[in-house]
């Protein structure tokens, strides 16, 4: 179905769904890569006005890729929920916008499931951020494996300790320099310099002895492929959480090897582990605008809606985390700080929106235009925003990944700027051991503890 | 209770750890190395390669990029071949090694024909220019290859500007997707050495000759011990 707007006298026609989405998206460079993006600030309102216009319903009756070419779509119109749709199905796109605004956070929950990605993702486009934070930071998504993510008032923060050869002494003087820095509560997740098994799980097994002994409530992730992780399962490897990224398409998802029965599969090795102490969310995904397009799987649609789609593809499977990397991708997607701290805000709104315990690795490449006063920026508005989880990298130099998140001092910082506690039972924890100010290291602590003499 | 102080951990990574604290924040040494350290990296993304310089005779090509800007913002123009460099590509068949400075040529510049030494295969070399990885699918194809290893400059880091990337892709032809491939990364002084490098790639192609693919199907298994092996 086509639609129509005017604007100053010149009449602008945007003949599907999909390609309305793609107009009225603020700029960013991954749409005018993909040859999406409106050609004019005129054409861009004129689409955010017919958006605005457009019944929620329609999005139950038009898919931006058809149902039968892809399983995605197929996940989002068989999983919709038509009761928890009924309180907002007499809306428009500009009328949600206003009632999420105007909502108390008690009938955000409510309505998940009758949210499509879709209609997130085109209420979000006619949004400012403060329209983004304030409605985000009313959402709240609890999540439970060793420990408790989510509540009011927290601010978890993944350690992420990543060491260019996946050398098990670097990995763990980093994890100790970051629990020492208040960092942990989310995850302490490496990201392996390889997929090979062997290595992925000498990492996992000196994880867990980190863990225990130090007794830390809390779970650790090798950032393996799936597929890597069920074999390091089947070979006995202490897996707490299972880490895949996603996106939103079944061709994007097919470009990095999975598909959503080896999700399942997944799942389900890691929920027979039976690891968790205080919930049995075991997955862990990492998402971002522009990995359709760079896998060419897009389909014409814009980035930040088939971003918004991955999430269908996450809450299918109850992750304990999600977060987007949304600097990571580099500038031909989100061109410099601006369209990267836009693009945060939305994935954050979205994937809270649609009830996920979401975090973003506040992050930038050296070939994007952007430096640490961008990263400032979006952090502090994500931290009001209510983020679940943030990334805390030593220095926020990640010497493996080479790009650049939040260090575990910005970690410190948001929490102190908004008084926000990590996880309750990690807060106890850094009490016990005595965990304070962090340039010196208390003697239950010891470095020698966990191989580091 | 005993407290050490943290900067005793420093020894253990080349990561900022024990940087201190002023309040929650860094304190102004540690703020302003890494405002050097970022400065460096940007320079580095601008950095050309320079196929005169590298040590070895091999065909120079270009991606249809015209220059550094539109390369970074049009990759897909990064991944195709200028159709002039195409003609001039002869038949080898075999293994192809393509030698290109994708995001950063420094890395590249100063370590391929070491690299290619510790190879130690006497497989054809192309060197491309303004240089995404899947570019070599394209050259390699015309090439009548059976396999390609694309070694390419890594997108610079604050502590590395001279990282250098292996992709190895079996069959390749224009349209394979990033899945297909097995990637061995890091390979610089400090990080993954030469050696080690070209142990594991000869142990990944000898695994993609026998399964006839490369990339997730292809499980890198490959014993810790062996990487030690000359």
């Amino acid at each position: 179905m086509a639609f129509r707007q005017s604007v100053a006298g010149t009449q602008y026609v945007f003949e599907d769904l999909r390609t309305l989405l793609a107009r009225a998206t603020p700029f960013r460079s991954g749409d005018a890569l993909a040859g999406v993006a409106a050609q004019s600030g005129a054409e861009r309102v004129a689409a955010q006005r017919a958006l605005a216009d457009l019944p929620l319903k329609h999005f139950l009756h038009e898919a931006v890729i058809p149902y039968e070419a892809d399983d995605v779509t197929r996940l989002i119109m068989d999983g919709h929920d038509p009761n928890a749709f009924a309180p907002i199905a007499h809306l428009t796109v500009g009328g949600f916008r206003d009632w999420l605004l105007a909502a108390p956070p008690e009938a955000l929950p409510p309505i998940r499931r009758g949210i499509t990605p879709e209609m997130a993702a085109a209420v979000s486009k006619i949004m400012r951020l403060s329209d983004l934070v304030t409605v985000a930071a009313k959402c709240r998504v609890v999540t439970r494996f060793r420990n408790t993510i989510g509540l009011p008032g927290t601010l978890s923060i993944r350690l992420q300790p990543n060491d260019p050869t996946d050398d098990a002494r670097g990995v763990a003087a980093a994890v100790l320099d970051g629990l020492l820095l208040g960092a942990g509560d989310a995850v302490i997740g490496v990201n392996p310099a390889t997929d090979n098994v062997t290595q992925v799980m000498t990492l996992l097994t000196m994880l867990d002895e980190v863990r225990t002994r130090f007794d830390i409530p809390t779970q650790s992730c090798v950032l393996c492929h799936v597929t890597t992780a069920l074999l390091a399962m089947e070979r006995g490897a202490p897996t707490d959480l299972v880490f895949q990224s996603i996106g939103g398409t079944q061709g994007v998802n097919e470009s990095f090897g999975v598909t959503m029965a080896l999700l399942a599969e997944a799942q389900s090795a890691a929920l027979a582990l039976q690891r968790g102490t205080v919930g049995q969310n075991v997955m862990y995904f990492e998402t971002g605008q522009g990995s359709a397009l760079s896998a060419n799987a897009h389909h014409g649609v814009d980035q930040q809606t088939l971003e918004a789609r991955a999430y269908a593809v996450a809450r299918a499977f109850d992750p304990l985390l999600v977060n987007s990397v949304v600097g990571f991708i580099g500038p031909e997607y989100l061109f410099d700080g601006k369209q990267i701290a836009r693009a945060g805000l939305e994935d954050h709104f979205c994937g809270k929106l649609l009830g996920l315990p979401m975090g973003v690795d506040v992050c930038y490449t050296n070939h994007a235009e952007a430096d640490q006063d961008d990263m400032d920026a979006l952090l502090i508005n994500l931290a009001v925003a209510g983020v679940t989880y943030i990334m805390g990298v030593p220095g926020a130099d990640d010497v493996m990944l080479a790009y650049q998140s939040t260090s575990f001092h910005d970690g410190l910082t948001a929490r102190a700027l908004l008084g926000k506690t990590p996880a309750p039972e990690f807060a106890a924890w850094l009490e016990r051991m005595g965990i304070g100010e962090g340039a010196r290291i208390p003697e239950r602590m010891a470095p020698a503890l966990i191989g580091l003499s | 209770m005993t407290l050490v102080p943290t900067h005793s951990l420093r020894r253990f990574t080349s990561a900022r750890v024990a940087l201190g604290r002023a309040g929650t924040s860094l304190p102004t040494a540690a703020h302003l190395d890494f405002q050097e350290a970022h400065a460096a990296a940007r320079d580095a993304v601008w950095s050309a390669l320079d196929p005169a310089a590298l040590g070895f005779d091999a065909p120079v090509v270009r991606s249809e990029a015209r220059d550094r800007r539109e390369y970074l913002l049009r990759p897909d123009l990064g991944r195709r071949l200028r159709a002039e460099d195409r003609a001039r590509l002869s038949r080898t068949g075999g293994v192809v090694v393509v030698v290109a400075d994708g995001l950063c040529a420094t890395g590249v510049q100063s370590q391929a024909a070491a690299l290619l030494c510790a190879l130690g295969a006497d497989w054809p070399v192309v060197v491309a220019l303004q240089a995404r990885v899947a570019l070599g699918d394209d050259i390699a194809h015309a090439m009548g290859a059976e396999a390609v290893v694309v070694m390419i400059g890594e997108r610079p880091g604050l502590s590395a500007q001279d990282s250098v990337g292996l992709y190895l892709t079996w069959a390749p032809r224009p349209g394979r997707s990033d899945a297909e491939r097995n990637c061995i990364s890091n390979i610089r002084p400090g990080g993954l050495s030469h050696a080690d490098a070209a142990a594991k790639l000869h142990w990944l192609l000898r695994g993609a000759r026998a399964l006839g693919a490369s990339g997730v199907a292809l499980k890198d298994d490959m014993p810790a011990q062996n990487r030690l092996a000359p």
